[in-house]
């Protein structure tokens, strides 16, 4: 047999942003490919050495690790009020936060509001996937209307417990933030706009434009009891029906 | 000499906070401590710092503990229902190693109490108040002169430990003016450097602040090494101050506002010939307790006065055991003890000599 | 020697502003002092007090059961320091307002006519002045210059500066009135 010999290119590698350690997240999960998007983004604004990871509590605790940057854990929902401080203080800092859905927009609330209303120059990655996941699966603030979770077992009834809040229209209400978007990751397409959607976040911040918010709408597979291809077409089916994808907010 | 200016507790530590090379204020308002936030609020910008003010102090110590993980000086203050809610932010920054000074303005509670003076918030400052096992350096000034001191140690303290550290106050020290001497500012560029804070990844490993170990024996360790740090506070940092405690046979036991009352009224009782003596743990924590055991070993009385029902005199008793008689006179809702009363509580327990007032 | 004196009124009075500026006087001096407001939702509308502590030595309590001076500038402030009084001391009170007599024979009365006074001058603004102008000739806790110095200071700190000269002529009004 002759011997092939063929000159190889690698087209595909690891950002360098992103440690070499293996994530604690469950198979099929969005997270892990949000996390290597953000990498990417980091190292094509060339920021690692001036970026700080601020983490939330809940299944993406352990978001500093994931990084070859600074980061910090906060406390439960007070993401935006830590990397108010730090950003403060070093404004040449590239500060994001990394909250969920309950982190953000439940516990969270008035931090990420007064963040947003305040214009702090920083990038917020708001992952929603309508559930507490590390805690279980338990009603998050974003759970749909008759979605089944641990903690509303008939299902979420708006009676008993609202609707599903939609966070990035409240912060698009507001006057100072610069970007508000919201995104998906259910195929090809979604992912190579969320790519740009987070790109887009971060270069306002390295141009000191203000706030960011970028909202993507997430997937999890193991509380949702659905495979993860399941998952995304539930996204596309069904979530974005109560989140429209788009852009809300842009005045970079 | 430097100059001497009239000026309110609450400004004074403000601009104490300032002079201690901090350039960083995150607060929230409440009364009695809204001088404060407002002082920062004019002169931090000047001074070429950041000033914000929060959604709620849980903003406030939140941003206090981003802007310490990255380095800088920070300070926040408030009072009791604001106290409680920045209890959470105390211990992720206990956990997590970071410096940072708080001033409580205490006032009456519990709940939303009153905006009068208090001393209700002792155990809360000494005893934990958030959860887990720390400790926070608790520093008690009773004189506006001696705030601005302590607020400036305050700042080196939590630098040297990496811990917060809390300057208790009350609405008497916060409200009242009093001529001080300020020392000579720091200059924030000349303070020892931080290698563990956020400041860029940039030709090191990356800088982690966290107060989350999943593994329990990393935990325990790192409790462990905490532990050390809080026993070496112990051995090196207590302060205090005794006033004619040498012939004492009666002492109180006082901290702050009700400890330079508590003064007035050594005075008043020695002319009446009545053998009072005053100690005045200037640290609540770490708390005096030798020298208190020392003086019960040769006092009939320590009689603790406090403006709430009896934190501190845990700690009395705790120091004094059966050695002396422990009795306690404290006001609450806001009523501060005046020289005359603290007198009154002084002369049930005071062994009154009838043979030395006739020699007389 | 170490004396105290409560300055009393009704919210708008001045007593708080009075007592900064003896307070200040003193310190100017060369007196150790304390100055400590009644403070909270009565600033507005109600009475206010403050407390004036000057000792030629540090001062402990900045709190005084007995003064040695009252300046009631009301009714109310009569009623409710006048027992507190220390023997020997002052009741330097506002005899537009007060028309009860001072019940105690053991204190220094002076009744100066504040309202009146302070519209000779000009305005009813400027009643604290002349209460502290009579409570320092009453005294004589620190000099008139002094006094007026640190009054001065103090407006011009706030942006009020002139109005020093009418609060000049009112501290004058009430020192030359005892």
């Amino acid at each position: 047999m002759p011997v092939m010999t063929q000159k190889m290119t690698k087209v595909f590698e690891r950002p360098r942003s992103l440690a070499d350690i293996e994530f604690t997240y469950c198979p099929g999960c969005h997270h892990g490919l949000i996390t290597r998007i953000i990498a990417q983004v980091i190292d094509e604004l060339g920021i690692q050495e001036r970026t700080v990871v601020v983490g939330p509590v809940g299944c993406s605790v352990f978001v500093y690790q994931w990084f070859r940057c600074d980061g910090i854990q906060s406390a439960h929902g007070r993401a935006c009020a830590v990397a108010t401080g730090i950003k403060r203080v070093n404004p040449d800092l590239i500060v994001f936060t990394y909250q969920g859905d309950g982190d953000l927009a439940a516990i969270g609330t008035a931090e990420s509001i007064h963040a947003a209303n305040r214009g702090e120059n920083i990038t917020v990655i708001f992952i929603n996937n309508q559930i507490y996941g590390m805690t279980g699966g338990q009603m998050a603030p974003t759970t749909l209307i008759g979605q089944w979770a641990t903690s509303c077992p008939d299902g979420r009834d708006a009676g008993l417990a609202g609707y599903p809040i939609r966070f990035s229209e409240m912060v698009a209400q507001l006057d100072a933030p610069v970007y508000v978007t919201r995104q998906s990751l259910y195929d090809q397409k979604r992912i190579m706009a969320t790519s740009r959607a987070i790109k887009k976040a971060f270069q306002y911040q390295v141009e000191c434009k203000g706030y960011s918010l970028v909202e993507i709408l997430a997937n999890c597979p193991t509380s949702w009891h659905m495979t993860p291809t399941q998952a995304n077409k539930h996204i596309a089916d069904v979530v974005t029906s109560v989140f429209p994808l788009g852009d809300l907010v842009d005045r970079g | 000499m430097r100059d001497k200016i009239l000026i309110a507790g609450n400004d004074a530590i403000a601009e104490a906070g300032i002079r201690a090379g901090c350039r960083s204020y995150f607060g929230y308002p409440i009364t009695p401590q809204n001088e404060l936030l407002e002082y920062m609020s004019a002169h931090m910008p000047k001074a070429g710092g950041v000033f914000v003010q929060a959604e709620s102090e849980i903003g406030a110590i939140n941003m206090c503990y981003g802007a310490s993980a990255a380095g800088a000086r920070t300070m926040t203050s408030s009072s009791g229902p604001g106290m409680s809610l920045k209890l959470e932010g105390i211990s992720y920054l206990a956990g997590s190693d970071l410096p940072c000074v708080i001033v409580n303005v205490a006032r009456g509670g519990p709940g939303l109490g009153n905006i009068a003076p208090g001393q209700g918030d002792y155990f809360q400052a000494t005893k934990g108040g958030g959860h887990g096992d720390y400790r926070m350096i608790v520093l008690a000034p009773a004189t506006i002169p001696e705030a601005t001191e302590l607020t400036m140690l305050a700042f080196d303290l939590a630098d040297k430990y990496r811990t917060p550290v809390l300057v208790l106050v009350d609405g008497v020290l916060g409200q009242m003016m009093e001529p001080v001497e300020f020392r000579d500012p720091v200059d924030p560029a000349t303070l020892p450097p931080k290698p563990w804070a956020l400041t860029g990844a940039q030709g090191r490993p990356p800088n982690i602040v966290t107060s989350f170990f999943l593994d329990p024996q990393e935990l325990s360790e790192l409790n462990l090494k905490r532990q050390d740090r809080y026993r070496r506070i112990v051995t090196q940092e207590v302060r205090y101050e005794e006033f004619e405690t040498g012939d004492a046979t009666i002492v109180i036991a006082a901290y702050g506002t009700v400890a330079r009352i508590a003064r007035t009224t050594v005075k008043l009782a020695r002319n009446e010939g009545i053998k009072l003596g005053l100690l005045r743990p200037i640290t609540l924590w770490p708390f005096p307790y030798a020298p208190l055991r020392a003086l019960s070993n040769r006092v009939k009385v320590i009689l603790t006065v406090e403006m709430s029902a009896g934190q501190m005199l845990e700690d009395v008793r705790l120091a004094v055991a059966e050695r002396a008689e422990t009795p306690f006179y404290g006001e609450m809702g806001g009523i501060v003890p005046t020289p005359r009363g603290i007198l009154m509580e002084v002369k049930k327990y005071a062994s009154y000599d009838a043979e030395d007032d006739q020699g007389f | 020697m170490e004396k105290s004196v409560i300055l009393a009124g009704f919210g708008g009075q001045g007593v708080i502003l009075a007592g900064k500026v003896l307070a200040q006087a003193g310190m100017d001096h060369g007196l150790e002092v304390t100055w400590f407001p009644s403070y909270g939702p009565e600033m507005r509308g109600g009475t206010a007090n403050c407390t004036v502590v000057l000792s030629d030595e540090p001062v402990a309590s900045p709190l005084a059961d007995d003064p040695t001076a009252l300046i009631a500038m009301n009714p109310p402030s009569l009623d409710k320091f006048e027992s507190t009084v220390a023997r020997g001391g002052t009741i330097v009170l506002n005899s537009s307002l007060i028309e009860r007599p001072v019940m105690r024979a053991d204190v220094k009365v002076v009744p100066i006519p504040m309202n009146e006074m302070a519209a000779k001058v000009g305005s009813d603004l400027v009643i604290n002045m002349v209460a502290l102008g009579a409570y320092i000739k009453a005294t004589g806790i620190t000099p008139l210059a002094t006094v007026k110095t640190a009054m001065a200071q103090m407006l011009e700190k706030d942006g009020k500066g002139k109005f020093v000269p009418m609060n000049e002529q009112a501290l004058e009004e009430g020192y030359n009135a005892v």
